[in-house]
C-alpha cells in the first residue's frame, strides 16, 4: 500500500524522499512559492510555501513528506500571512510593475495577483540599488532581486559555473557577481545558460527581447500562476 | 602581502573550512581584507571569490574597506546604555575627532557600535582591535585617547583596561563541586560508557543554551545509527567509528549573558573534559570550541589549557591509555549573533556565512561536514562532567519535576551585585532579586531579548522550563528606566543581527524597527499598534529559525503587560504620515537652494 499524507483534508500519496511540495505538485495541488524550482536543490528561504504540518509551521519545499502528516495550506491564516510575506518582498526592493518589462511574465507579480494582494500595505524601503547593463546580452536590475538564489543555484547546478552569490546580512543582502570588477561583463555567463533565464522577477533580463511577446499575451495574463505552475510540472519545464 | 597570505594558507593546510580564521588574521594585520588577498585566497583555496566576499560581508568584524589602526567598537547592549554609554561615546568621538562608523582622516582610529560584548557586569564595555575593554569612564577615555594618538602598542597599555573579572556571587551544585582534571573521564571508564550515558539520562540534564533538549537523548541519537542499543557502546573498538564531531557552543551572544565567559575563564578544564566525555561516548575524534569573537582575550589562555591537557594525557592519542583518541580545536567567531543557532554555527565552522540550515536533517545525523555532530552549550558540557563524577541522582535530586539541577544566571542591570549566580531550578524571582540587591524593580528581561520581559507583579514565578526558561541572561530594570527605550534597543538588535535568509525575518525585523520608531517618535496613529502586533505575529510564526521566531518577543511581552505605554504615544487622529513631511523636503530645498517659509511644510493634522 502506498503511503499518504493529507493536505487540507485531501489524502494524497507520496513516495519516500519526496518533500511535501513535491507530493502536492504531483497530486495537482498548488502551494505558492518563489524560491522553489523543481529542478534545483530546495532553498526554503522565501517562506511563501510555509504550511502547517501537524500544527507546526514548515516550509513545504524542504520538509519531507512522512506518514501521518496532516498538512494545512489553504487556510485563511496562511493565505493572509503569504500575502503579507509577498508584500514584504515588494516593499523591500523597487518593484514598479507598470514600467517593468517582465510584467505579465513575472512570478512575483503573478503570486501577488493569486494571493489577491491589492497594495503594498507596508511602508516602502526605497533602497538605492544599481543596474548592471555591462553585459552585451544580459541585464541585471538589482532593484528587483528578491534573493531567492535561483540564479545562484542554476549557475552552479545546471551551468557548472559560479556566476552569482548572495552577500551581506539582514536587510542589506545583495546579489554579487563573480568577476574582479563585480560586473557581469567580465564573467563567462552565456545567454544560453539556465541562470540567465531562471529569475522569477525582472532582476535578470535578456536584452533586446523586452516586448517580443506583447502585454496581453504573456504567461500570466490569462492564466493564474497555480495553473501555469501545475501545467509546467505535468508537461515538463521549458528549457 | 602575497607571502603573508601564502604562508597563512599553507599553515592552515589549504582548508576552506579555515576561511574565518584566515580572514581574521588578514584583518588583524591589514585592518581590512584587501581585494588582492581575496583573489589570492580564492586561488589557493579553490573557492569562488564571491564565497569569500559573502563571508566578509556577513560577519561584523570583517571589512572590505580599511578600518583604523586602532579599531574601537563600543558595546550597544542595553546595560551599556544604562551605565552611560551614550554620553561616553559622545565624549570619545569628540576627543578622538572621529564620527561613529567612520575612520579618522589619518587612518589611525575608527569607531563603531557593536552588539553586546558580554561584559554587562562591568560595562560600559568595548573592543579595541578585538580585545575586550571594560569599565570605560571619562578618565579612561582621556588616557585612551592619548595612548592612541601617541600610537602606543596595545601590549603597553595598562593591563587593568583589559581586566575582566569573574564576579561569581553565588555558587551551588556545580560551582561548589568542581571536577578535578581527569576525574570525569576516569569515572566514565570505571563505570563504562553505556552506564555513564545512563547516568546522564537519569540526571535528566537538559541543554543549557535555552532550548532545553535532553542531553542524553542528543548524544544517543548521534550514535544511534551505528549501534542497535546503547549497551553495545563498550564493545565497539573506538577506531571503528564513523566520523563524528563534538562541538561546544561558546558563541554566547544573547545580550546580558556572560556565564560562558566565566566558565571558560575559570572552569575550562571541566568544560573540555565534558566534551571529551561526550566524544568517548559518541565515538568522535574531533571537537571544536566555537568561541565568540568578542572573547578573543580568552583564546591564548584556552590554547594553553588544551596544551596542558594533551601533556597530561587527557587529550590527543590514546587518552588515559584507554584507546581513546580525541582533540579539540578552537574556532573564533567574527561578530554574528546568529551563529549561536547550532546549524548556523556549524556553517560558520565550515567557513561559510552563518545561515541556519533547513531541518531535518538535524546535526545529530548530519552536522559538521554532513557527519553526525553533537552541539551543546558550555554549561551543558560542564554539568555532564560533574554528573560523570557525582552521578545522575546527585544532579536530579535538585530542581523541579521537569528541570533538574541548577542554572547559572548572568545577572546585570539595576542591582547592587551583578555577576554570576547559580540557582536550583524552581527558585523564585523574588529570592534572586533579594540576593543581588535589587530594589525598586520595574521589570526584568529573562533570557535576554529573545526571552520575555516580566513585570513586578510576577516575582513569584520560578526558574525552569515549566515557567521561566532561560539561557542565563537576567537584566534588571528599576523605575527610572523607560520600557520603550529597552524594547527599541532590543528590536534594533534583532534587525541588525538577522541573517537575511528568510523573508519574514529579513524584511520583517526591519519593518518592525521602523514601525516601532514611528510610534516612539510620535508619528503613530490609531491603527499603528494593531499593525505592529500583527507584524510581530507574522515574524514569530513564519520565520526560518529561532532568531526570527523570537525577534518580536520584546514588543509582544511588553505590549501585553503595558499596552498603555504604546497607546499613550499614538496621536488622536485617524491618519498620520509615517514620516516627517518637512524633513522629507530637505533634499528638494538643497537642490533648489531655498529655505523660505514656503519651502517648509508642517505635519498634516486632521481632526478626528
Amino acid at each position: 500500500m502506498s503511503k499518504s499524507i493529507t493536505i487540507d483534508g485531501q489524502s494524497i500519496p507520496f513516495i519516500d524522499g519526496q518533500t511535501i511540495m513535491e507530493a502536492a505538485t504531483a497530486a495537482g495541488i498548488y502551494i505558492p512559492h518563489l524560491c522553489h524550482h523543481p529542478e534545483y536543490t530546495p532553498h526554503g528561504s522565501c517562506k511563501l510555501c510555509n504550511v502547517k504540518v501537524n500544527g507546526r509551521v514548515c516550509s513545504a519545499c524542504t520538509f519531507p513528506a512522512m506518514e501521518d502528516q496532516e498538512v494545512l495550506s489553504n487556510t485563511a491564516e496562511l493565505i493572509n500571512d503569504r500575502q503579507k510575506i509577498t508584500q514584504m518582498l515588494f516593499v523591500e526592493g523597487n518593484h514598479f510593475c507598470p514600467s517593468c518589462e517582465k510584467s505579465g511574465n513575472c512570478q512575483l507579480q503573478a503570486v501577488a495577483y493569486h494571493l489577491n494582494m491589492l497594495d503594498n500595505y507596508f511602508p516602502l524601503f526605497y533602497p538605492t540599488r544599481k543596474v548592471d547593463a555591462s553585459h552585451a546580452e544580459i541585464l541585471i536590475d538589482h532593484n528587483r532581486c528578491i534573493f531567492c538564489t535561483l540564479c545562484v543555484r542554476a549557475s552552479q547546478e545546471a551551468d557548472n559555473k559560479d556566476i552569482f552569490a548572495i552577500s551581506g546580512r539582514g536587510i542589506n543582502k545583495h546579489l554579487i557577481i563573480n568577476s574582479t570588477s563585480g560586473l557581469l561583463r567580465e564573467t563567462d555567463i552565456d545567454i544560453k545558460d539556465q541562470a540567465a533565464h531562471i529569475c522569477p522577477t525582472g532582476a535578470i533580463l535578456i536584452k533586446y527581447t523586452a516586448y517580443q511577446v506583447p502585454i496581453g499575451e504573456r504567461t500570466y495574463d490569462h492564466t493564474e500562476i497555480d495553473q501555469v505552475s501545475l501545467n509546467l510540472e505535468k508537461h515538463g519545464h521549458e528549457k | 602581502m602575497i607571502h603573508f597570505v601564502q604562508d597563512l594558507v599553507e599553515s592552515n593546510h589549504y582548508l576552506p573550512t579555515r576561511l574565518l580564521h584566515l580572514l581574521r588574521e588578514i584583518q588583524a594585520r591589514y585592518h581590512y581584507i584587501p581585494n588582492t588577498a581575496i583573489e589570492q585566497l580564492a586561488e589557493l583555496l579553490n573557492i569562488p571569490r564571491t564565497h569569500i566576499i559573502s563571508v566578509i560581508e556577513f560577519y561584523s568584524f570583517f571589512h572590505l574597506t580599511p578600518r583604523g589602526q586602532y579599531d574601537l567598537l563600543i558595546s550597544d547592549s542595553i546595560t551599556d546604555h544604562m551605565l552611560g554609554k551614550i554620553p561616553l561615546l559622545d565624549y570619545l568621538t569628540k576627543k578622538l575627532k572621529v564620527k561613529v562608523g567612520e575612520v579618522r582622516h589619518d587612518d589611525l582610529v575608527s569607531i563603531d557600535n557593536t552588539s553586546c560584548t558580554g561584559m554587562c557586569d562591568q560595562g560600559p564595555a568595548g573592543l579595541i582591535n578585538g580585545y575586550a575593554l571594560t569599565n570605560l569612564s571619562l578618565t579612561r577615555i582621556d588616557h585612551l585617547t592619548d595612548l592612541i594618538n601617541q600610537q602606543i602598542p596595545l601590549e603597553e597599555w595598562p593591563s587593568d583596561y583589559f581586566l575582566v573579572k569573574d564576579n561569581i556571587q553565588k555558587k551551588d551544585l556545580l560551582l561548589n563541586n568542581p571536577v578535578h582534571m581527569g576525574d570525569a573521564l576516569i569515572s566514565m571508564f570505571n563505570r563504562g560508557k553505556a552506564e555513564t550515558l545512563n547516568e546522564i539520562n537519569f540526571s535528566e540534564l537538559r541543554g543549557r543554551g535555552g532550548a532545553g533538549y535532553k542531553t542524553a537523548w542528543k548524544w544517543q541519537l548521534c550514535c544511534e545509527n551505528e549501534y542497535q542499543n546503547v549497551d553495545a557502546l563498550d564493545n565497539v573498538a573506538t577506531n571503528n567509528h564513523q566520523t563524528r564531531y563534538v562541538v561546544c557552543n561558546a558563541d554566547e551572544g544573547e545580550p546580558g549573558t556572560f556565564k560562558d565567559r566565566v566558565l571558560l575563564n575559570s572552569y575550562a578544564h571541566q568544560v573540555f573534559e565534558g566534551m571529551t566525555l561526550c566524544a568517548a561516548i559518541i565515538g568522535a575524534e574531533h571537537g571544536f570550541l566555537y568561541l565568540r569573537g568578542e572573547y578573543l582575550y580568552l583564546y591564548e589562555k584556552l590554547q594553553t589549557i588544551l596544551k596542558d591537557r594533551r601533556e597530561a594525557g587527557l587529550l590527543g592519542k590514546n587518552i588515559l591509555n584507554k584507546n581513546l583518541n580525541f582533540d579539540i580545536e578552537i574556532c573564533l567567531g567574527a561578530g554574528a549573533y546568529i551563529c549561536g543557532e547550532e546549524s548556523a554555527l556549524i556553517e560558520s565552522l565550515e567557513g561559510k556565512m552563518g545561515i541556519p540550515r533547513n531541518r531535518p536533517p538535524y546535526p545529530v545525523t548530519q552536522g559538521y561536514l554532513s557527519k553526525p555532530t553533537v552541539v551543546n552549550n558550555v554549561e551543558t558540557f560542564m554539568a555532564a562532567a560533574s554528573i560523570s563524577v557525582y552521578g545522575g541522582e546527585w544532579f536530579a535530586k535538585i530542581g523541579t519535576e521537569k528541570s533538574k539541577g541548577t542554572k547559572l544566571l548572568s545577572i546585570c542591570g539595576d542591582c547592587d551585585r551583578s555577576g554570576i549566580y547559580e540557582y536550583p531550578f524552581g527558585t523564585t524571582i523574588y529570592t534572586i532579586l533579594n540576593d543581588c540587591g535589587a530594589s525598586d524593580v520595574q521589570g526584568i528581561q529573562i533570557g535576554g531579548p529573545s526571552g520575555i520581559f516580566i513585570s513586578n507583579h510576577e516575582f513569584e514565578r520560578q526558574l525552569g522550563f515549566e515557567d521561566l526558561a532561560t539561557g542565563g541572561s537576567f537584566i534588571i530594570f528599576n523605575h527610572t528606566r523607560n520600557i520603550l527605550d529597552i524594547v527599541n534597543n532590543f528590536t534594533h538588535f534583532f534587525a541588525h543581527e538577522s541573517c537575511g535568509f528568510c523573508t519574514p525575518c529579513r524584511v520583517g525585523t526591519s519593518l518592525l524597527k521602523n514601525q516601532l520608531n514611528k510610534i516612539i517618535d510620535g508619528h503613530g496613529s490609531a491603527g499603528d499598534v494593531v499593525a505592529l502586533e500583527e507584524l510581530c505575529q507574522i515574524i514569530k510564526k513564519q520565520s526560518h529559525c529561532g532568531l526570527g521566531q523570537t525577534a518580536a518577543n520584546p514588543i509582544l511581552t511588553t505590549l501585553s503587560r503595558y499596552p498603555e505605554l504604546y497607546q499613550g504615544l499614538l496621536k488622536k487622529i485617524s491618519y498620520e504620515p509615517g514620516f516627517d513631511l518637512d524633513e522629507a523636503l530637505e533634499a528638494a530645498r538643497k537642490l533648489s537652494g531655498r529655505d523660505d517659509t514656503n519651502a517648509h511644510l508642517t505635519q498634516v493634522e486632521i481632526a478626528s
